[in-house]
């Protein structure tokens, strides 16, 4: 564990890094390509939607289950003759319940149904759990969330808007969002789990947690950037991967402290209740914060720089960086020790932080920028560590 | 947060006296369970989508909540104790009713709730004798009962206004429909014994006007029991056998006369120069004609036989009695009406104005063990999942581990005292979604502390003394902290708002604990820290204690003299360590 802290340390100075807005394409295609496997896999597939959403009658009871099980069950609810009964579909749940699901039927035939079902598991119809849907149910839900959808999106929008200022940075996080939503869904189409309106409220929460984790690092973002374009160290997607790199640590923890009890839940509601309420919201939640986590790192931030850059300022400090870099490594190029020198200029262009010379001593604790300060001829004509505290060097 | 950075002690102690003050108030109102809703204990949970009649236009909030008390009554009229009516959106009603239950209470409290104005033919007290021994013949005058209702009258309104065009057209089609169905129902033979003659065959007229009850009728009217009336469909185009709410009057009613719909509106007030409440009706057009025409036929019934009712659900609600025809639209109840018994009819009246359909959108039935079941599961979840995140942070975070053990015992401590009391305030009810939402928010409760403690080892590693990191950190993370919590705020009170079902539980308990993350957060964990950043064993960053130098991949911490020291060798001056870092 102390190995993370210190790699976390090592990423806060800039020491190691990784350079998420140079590698941007890699992901955006990465990501391209999961969110149009999600919806072909929606379109194709389309999702496997519980009673919920159909409508019908759902009977449950505890039974010890045998290989007739499904058969008794079958013919038994056959042979209440309950008008529109269809096909019922016995499917038994962890050895223990069988679960029955018919069409809808009324509600004299519920009770009927029910008390077949009871005599068969030979517990009396009161210990026979139901749930009956109507028709136009599922459809009510399916509204309300798609409203509650678009109403978030919209607050969401404003919230961010108003707290960073930024309208792209409102842009990049809704972006990022219905990233997470997309394949959050096109994984339940792919796999076939159930959708329910518990699976719904999963999806719905989602989006918090998502956010929440956008919000975090772009929090970092904004101390990164504060009057960059008074200086010429940086360009702003260099600011922005160091913020990146400086919250990965902690994106990673929060997201596996999020995963914990949601897993928690997804094993306790499958392994003691088998289906149910529990399992269809944790497991929605499980894959929309594994996600989340995953756009929150890779997608969103890198989103905001493309955004940002297109400024003309950010475009003007870019240049300027750029020039100063070429400045830099002719510089340093120049007193006759080139290989020593470190960083190609084009390379250096990419990413500041990566250049940070490796001679420095760790407890120098070297700045990101170490690489890119003027550099009047010192000793060898390298950049040379200071050795005053990060705090006393100044911002 | 001034205060919590000169002086954790207050804030502490300012959490302290709410939680004492939160568990003072359940040992007062001794209540310690939550209230658990009915997936955790079982029962039957119904909701009903509430619908106009015609399927176009929105539900009232009058309406619903007309709607909600006479479902009320259905469920009370039942015998079923301790059920839950609760209205949620704008047109769901949800029916909460504990313990095991028959279908017939579904389709009951489902049953459309439907106005009618009948002629009353028969009316009897069975206030001092239950069963009448004697049959009443037909235009038997009514018993005057000891309740008030009877003696109502309907007059003509006092500003009659000759709105009222006669349309013809309205009056005829509308009463066109009622074409004659010569077989009663088998559920309207309340006794088997009873020939299965047609009783109430419509005197070769579709006209309810004209409707009188043959021998038969009145014969099953005699034997007719208020207890029966479940048995009967309250067809308007049958007559009805009807009791009022008491239970004490029954009533022998033609066929109906005038649907709810035929109203406009409905208001109870005392009339200018007037003592007594009465009820104010206000007709439709085509109601206002069908009014006119029923009160000249009710009138021309003679004094004591001139009575209509007004019936809902099957229930008579009022018989007034109409001297005169009237017309213009208007008119007025008068009787010895107290207030409430004026308003109560006027809120039927509207109700039934625009009468709402129930669909039955889902019935959910939980045998009590099942909700054992995923009572037990629900609270193993939850400690599994806190026991988790507790070791993860103990691994992670050492000593502060503790910090975060103490935060969460305070976040539960709150959490708990606050469910308990809202289930007695305001009737929370603890649904296994709600249990959901305060595990899912043991994650967030965590990652706040986490925003915090990464925050604190960054001002560490940037060169900052443990102490002074404890409050510059603080200053930046808590921004971070409250951005991140008001979007989950959002996200709750979003879901919330839009909830159908179980989503409220799940919402409201996923926004309770985020707004009690933040105040655990600013008066417990950020105090506590500092608290702790004053002893040796944080303070000096103890191997163990999550804040040595090694664990921050520094040096040594910055702004502690070590005057012995190779830095590299001793990263606390107090507790030396051998050995290679």
């Amino acid at each position: 564990m102390s190995k993370l802290g210190q790699i976390g340390a090592r990423l806060h100075r800039g020491e190691v890094s990784y350079d998420f807005i140079g590698h941007r394409k890699f992901w955006f295609s990465l990501s391209a390509v999961l969110v149009i496997v999600s919806l072909a896999g929606l379109f194709a597939r389309g999702l496997a939607l519980g009673i919920e959403f159909r409508g019908g009658v759902e009977y449950e009871a505890n039974v010890k289950v045998t290989n007739s099980t499904v058969d008794d069950f079958t013919n038994t609810v056959k042979a209440t003759n309950a008008k529109g009964l269809g096909d019922p579909v016995v499917t038994t749940i962890n050895n223990q319940k069988v679960r029955v699901q018919t069409k809808p039927l009324d509600q004299t035939d519920i009770g009927r149904v029910r008390d077949a079902i009871g005599k068969e598991a030979g517990i009396p119809a009161e210990q026979v759990t139901s749930q009956q849907i109507g028709a136009s149910w599922g459809k009510q839900i399916a509204d309300k969330a798609v409203l509650a959808l678009i109403v978030f999106l919209v607050l969401v929008f404003a919230v961010i808007w108003l707290y960073f200022r930024e309208a792209k940075a409102s842009a990049a996080a809704i972006i990022a969002l219905v990233h997470d939503v997309t394949i959050t869904v096109g994984v339940y189409a792919l796999v076939g789990f159930d959708v329910t309106p518990a699976t719904v409220i999963g999806v719905l929460t989602i989006l918090g947690y998502s956010l929440y984790d956008t919000v975090v690092v772009y929090d970092k973002v904004r101390e990164n950037t504060r009057g960059i374009t008074g200086s010429n160290r940086f360009t702003y997607s260099d600011a922005t991967n160091l913020a990146v790199n400086q919250t990965v640590v902690r994106s990673i923890n929060t997201t596996v402290t999020a995963l914990l009890p949601v897993g928690a839940i997804l094993v306790v509601g499958t392994v003691v209740l088998g289906t149910g309420p529990l399992k269809d919201l944790s497991l929605a939640l499980f894959v929309g914060i594994a996600i989340g986590a995953y756009s929150s790192i890779f997608i969103a931030p890198s989103l905001l720089a493309v955004f940002k850059e297109r400024e003309p300022a950010m475009q003007a400090l870019s240049k300027r960086v750029a020039a100063k870099k070429v400045q830099a490594a002719k510089a340093a190029a120049a007193p006759a020790e080139p290989a020593t020198a470190g960083a190609p200029a084009d390379a250096a262009a990419r990413s500041v932080v990566q250049d940070a010379p490796r001679k420095a001593d760790r407890a120098t604790g070297s700045a990101p920028a170490a690489s890119t300060r003027p550099m009047k001829a010192a000793a060898a004509g390298r950049p040379q560590p200071t050795r005053k505290p990060r705090s006393k060097r100044g911002k | 947060m001034a205060t919590s950075t000169s002086r954790p002690g207050r804030s502490l102690i300012t959490l302290l006296v709410v939680i004492v003050l939160l568990f003072g108030i359940m040992a007062l109102t001794r209540t310690w369970k939550p209230k658990l809703g009915l997936d955790l204990r079982g029962g039957t949970t119904i909701t009903l989508t509430a619908k106009t009649i015609d399927g176009t236009g929105k539900v009232t909030a009058d309406q619903l909540n007309e709607a909600k008390n006479i479902i009320g009554q259905r469920v009370n009229g039942a015998g079923v104790a301790e059920s839950d009516i609760t209205t949620s959106g704008s047109n769901i009603i949800n029916v909460a009713v504990p313990g095991a239950t028959k279908e017939s209470l579904v389709s009951q409290v489902g049953q459309t709730a439907l106005l009618y104005f009948r002629i009353v033919y028969s009316a009897q007290s069975l206030a001092p004798a239950p069963t009448p021994t004697t049959t009443p013949k037909p235009g038997t005058t009514p018993t005057p009962s000891a309740t008030p209702k009877p003696s109502t009258k309907v007059t003509p309104s006092a500003t009659i206004k000759p709105t009222g065009t006669p349309k013809g057209r309205a009056w005829t089609s509308a009463l066109g429909q009622a074409t004659p169905t010569p077989t009663p129902k088998a559920s309207t033979t309340p006794k088997p014994s009873t020939p299965p003659a047609t009783p109430s065959t419509p005197a070769a007229s579709t006209d309810p006007l004209k409707y009188t009850p043959d021998a038969a009728t009145q014969a099953r009217f005699a034997a007719f029991k208020c207890a029966d009336k479940d048995k009967q469909s309250d067809d308007p185009k049958q007559p009805l056998f009807s009791c009022d709410k008491s239970g004490q009057n029954k009533y022998l009613l033609g066929p109906a006369i005038m649907a709810g719909t035929d109203l406009s509106d409905a208001s109870a007030g005392i009339p200018q120069n007037g003592l007594q409440w009465q009820v104010n009706l206000k007709f439709t057009g085509p109601g206002g004609d069908k009014f006119l025409k029923a009160t000249t036929a009710i009138s021309q019934r003679g004094q004591g036989n001139n009575l209509f009712a007004i019936v809902l659900d099957g229930v008579t609600i009022s018989t007034p009695s109409v001297d005169n025809p009237i017309p213009g639209g208007q008119a007025q109840i008068t009787g010895t009406f107290t207030e409430s018994d004026a308003r109560d009819l006027a809120n039927v009246l509207k109700y039934g104005s625009l009468p709402v359909k129930f669909e039955i959108s889902s019935v959910d039935t939980v045998s009590p063990q099942l909700g054992g079941d995923q009572l037990s599961a629900g609270i193993w979840a939850g400690i599994a999942g806190l026991a988790l995140v507790v070791i993860f942070c103990f691994l992670y975070y050492r000593g502060l581990g503790l910090v975060v053990v103490l935060s969460l015992l305070a976040a539960g401590l709150l959490t708990g005292s606050l469910v308990i009391l809202l289930g007695k305030a305001i009737g929370f009810t603890l649904t296994l979604a709600g249990i959901a939402g305060l595990i899912v928010a043991v994650g967030i409760t965590a990652d706040s502390f986490i925003i915090y403690f990464e925050r604190l080892r960054d001002e560490v590693r940037e060169g900052r003394s443990l102490r002074s990191s404890v409050e510059t950190g603080w200053a930046r993370a808590k921004h971070t902290i409250i951005a991140a919590d008001s979007i989950s705020l959002l996200a709750a009170i979003v879901l919330y708002v839009l909830a159908i079902g179980s989503v409220r539980g799940f919402a409201f308990t996923l926004g309770l604990t985020t707004l009690i993350d933040l105040v655990v957060v600013f008066l417990f964990t950020k105090p506590v820290v500092t608290l702790l950043a004053r002893t040796d064993f944080f303070g000096h960053g103890h191997k163990l204690s999550g804040l040595d130098p090694e664990h921050l991949g520094v040096e040594r911490l910055p702004g502690q003299t070590k005057p012995s020291a190779r830095p590299r060798r001793t990263p606390s001056s107090r507790k030396p360590v051998g050995g290679e870092v």
